[in-house]
């Protein structure tokens, strides 16, 4: 398992404010080449992000997780600075992809599962041997069709 | 200077950052060479170390090594500069988790204030620091530690080169300090150029510690008064401060590569009016303004058998300003004066590039305005704002002047063949992970 810090920052205060997960920097020394390119779309409240520099946004494809309550093309918030638990909902390198999955001890090894009651327990035989690329904090899913991406 | 001297500055940057970010989020790039190409996917600017390995040198020229990286199995991307914008900001905010003092010089390079850090901790904080960003973000570092800044770049080389070290090198350590700089070669020591390099070695310096040793005062001659700081630095005496807080910027451009050569004066004027509207957009974000735009646009010394032009010329505007639809109509009056149309006996210039320039930059809120011909900031201000606010809500290009040509449709535009999703800042292009039985 590789090494996890685990998040204890203090909040800058509760509240709606929209944060963008990180802002332009300007540098001192070259100016930077991705200068033209800064694209400050995707934001999210504060309160619901509360390490932005490790947190990351995915589309979950596939309805192995329908247990945890993610259904296919639900938004995963992902945090890296999150270490993962038993039961945790983990984005995880299996087969060189990034993959959703539930995270579980059986006695002191930990193991992937899928949380679909259609599906075998188990996805992966070890997962001592994978990659844990961060936890899954919250989902998003869209009540109504217009709302979800292509 | 006199600015309190930091008695301890860590280095902090990248291994292969372009590349890195690449890898965090497609696994299948782990252990294979990546290369990441320059604009107009001209050369590689960018190079894991198996790439590396291949022999591929940094900036070598794309259409060189197609072949190669072909038959090796590199994996070739077209720079994704929005995404690596993003994860240099995101380092940079773990960076300022371990010291409120930090300078970002680059993209991909970071200098951080550690002189409140107590010596016998300092290269177990660098070890907490290389973790962190490596677990936070997925981006792997090297850090040097040195009493200078010029100590400190010197140190993160070490630290990048001797895997024994496991990317942490502190030359505030005497020992490490007097161990090391007698084993590199002075050509790694930063500001020594290849002229300079060329003199110190028919001085017969060969190591960092035989630069070090030279008397700097006769060096004032031979490597100008930059030689003499380096000496200085290289001893532990501070010379150049930390950047803690950038300068006003002083000037901008705005230049581009044609993706193929173009001959029409109507593809150079939309283009030129497209620089400027991004020119625009950054003299905004700061407040700025500009009293005047230089236009240029020239053909290409590569075309050697074609016939050759370069042409660049100023327009001034009436008084300071960052309105979008001043600057356009001051750079299409630039291509106006010095358009030439071919002739019969004259074939058509094949222009390979074209920008807009501004070198006098002032805060809008401070510029004297005009007495005569002032422009109509009551009508323009809002204008621009409510310009950039859809573009900031729907994304770069949403909403352009007429002049500059709708984003889709200009053909002209800088070629990223091989760019991957811009992973973190569009909904559209989110990482997707993977639910399923497979």
């Amino acid at each position: 398992m590789s090494l996890r810090r685990v998040a204890t920052l203090p909040q800058d205060g509760p509240g709606t404010v929209r944060v963008p997960l990180v802002g332009p920097a300007v540098c001192a020394g070259f100016p930077s080449p991705a200068d033209d390119f800064l694209e400050g779309a995707l934001e999210l409240p504060r309160w619901l992000v509360p390490n932005p520099p490790a947190t990351f946004l995915m589309q979950v494809r596939g309805e192995s997780m329908r247990g945890a309550g993610i259904f296919d093309r639900d938004l995963a918030c992902v945090d890296r600075s999150l270490m993962p638990q038993h039961d945790s909902v983990v984005v995880a390198v299996v087969d060189a992809l990034l993959s959703c999955k539930r995270y579980r001890f059986e006695g002191n090894t930990p193991r992937l599962a899928f949380d679909n009651p259609d599906l075998p327990a188990f996805a992966v035989d070890e997962a001592s041997e994978v990659e844990i690329w961060g936890v899954v904090r919250f989902t998003i899913r869209w009540h109504v069709a217009r709302g979800r991406l292509a | 200077m006199s600015v309190r001297a930091p008695r301890a500055i860590a280095l902090i940057d990248g291994n292969s950052f372009y590349c890195s970010c690449e890898r965090v989020f497609d696994p299948k790039l782990a252990r294979v060479p990546v290369i990441v190409l320059s604009n107009n996917d001209g050369c590689a600017i960018a190079r894991t170390a198996e790439a590396k390995a291949l022999g591929i040198r940094m900036g070598e020229p794309y259409f060189r090594i197609r072949d190669l990286c072909r038959s090796q199995g590199v994996r070739v991307f077209s720079s994704n500069y929005t995404l690596y914008g993003d994860m240099s900001g995101r380092t940079n905010a773990v960076y300022r988790q371990f010291s409120p003092r930090v300078e970002i010089y680059s993209i991909d390079e970071s200098f951080l204030d550690l002189s409140d850090v107590a010596a016998p901790v300092r290269v177990e904080l660098a070890r907490d620091l290389r973790a962190t960003v490596r677990a936070w973000t997925g981006i792997p570092t090297c850090v040097g530690i040195g009493p200078t800044k010029t100590l400190a770049k010197l140190a993160n080389h070490i630290a990048k080169s001797v895997p024994a070290l496991d990317g942490v090198c502190d030359l505030t350590d005497a020992a490490a300090y007097d161990h090391w700089l007698c084993r590199v070669a002075v050509g790694e020591v930063w500001g020594i150029g290849r002229a300079s390099l060329a003199k110190l070695e028919a001085m017969g310096v060969e190591s960092v510690a035989d630069l070090r040793d030279l008397d700097p005062r006769p060096v004032r001659k031979g490597l100008t008064v930059v030689g003499e700081r380096i000496i200085h630095e290289l001893r532990g005496l501070a010379c150049l401060p930390l950047d803690l807080v950038p300068a006003r910027r002083k000037g901008c451009a705005v230049t581009r590569s044609f993706s193929a050569r173009i001959t029409d004066r109507a593809t150079l004027e939309e283009a030129v009016a497209a620089h400027a509207t991004r020119l625009g957009e950054k003299l905004r974000r700061e407040g700025l303004g500009t009293d005047h735009v230089t236009v240029f646009y020239h053909t290409s010394e590569h075309d050697r058998d074609a016939p050759q032009r370069s042409v660049a010329t100023t327009v001034s505007l009436p008084e300071h300003s960052s309105d979008t639809l001043a600057l356009i109509q001051a750079a299409r009056l630039g291509v106006a004066k010095t358009w030439r149309d071919p002739s019969p006996d004259r074939p058509a210039w094949r222009y390979s590039k074209a920008g807009v320039v501004t070198n006098d930059l002032w805060p809008l809120a401070e510029s004297p305005r005009a007495l005569i011909g002032a422009l109509d900031r009551a009508r323009s201000g809002p204008l621009m704002a409510a310009m950039d606010a859809c573009n900031a809500r729907w994304g770069r290009g949403a909403v352009v002047p007429a002049r500059a040509g709708l984003v889709a449709r200009r053909d002209w535009t800088t070629k990223f063949d091989m760019r991957t999703p811009r992973y973190t800042t569009q909904i559209a292009e989110l990482p997707i992970a993977i639910a399923g039985p497979r």
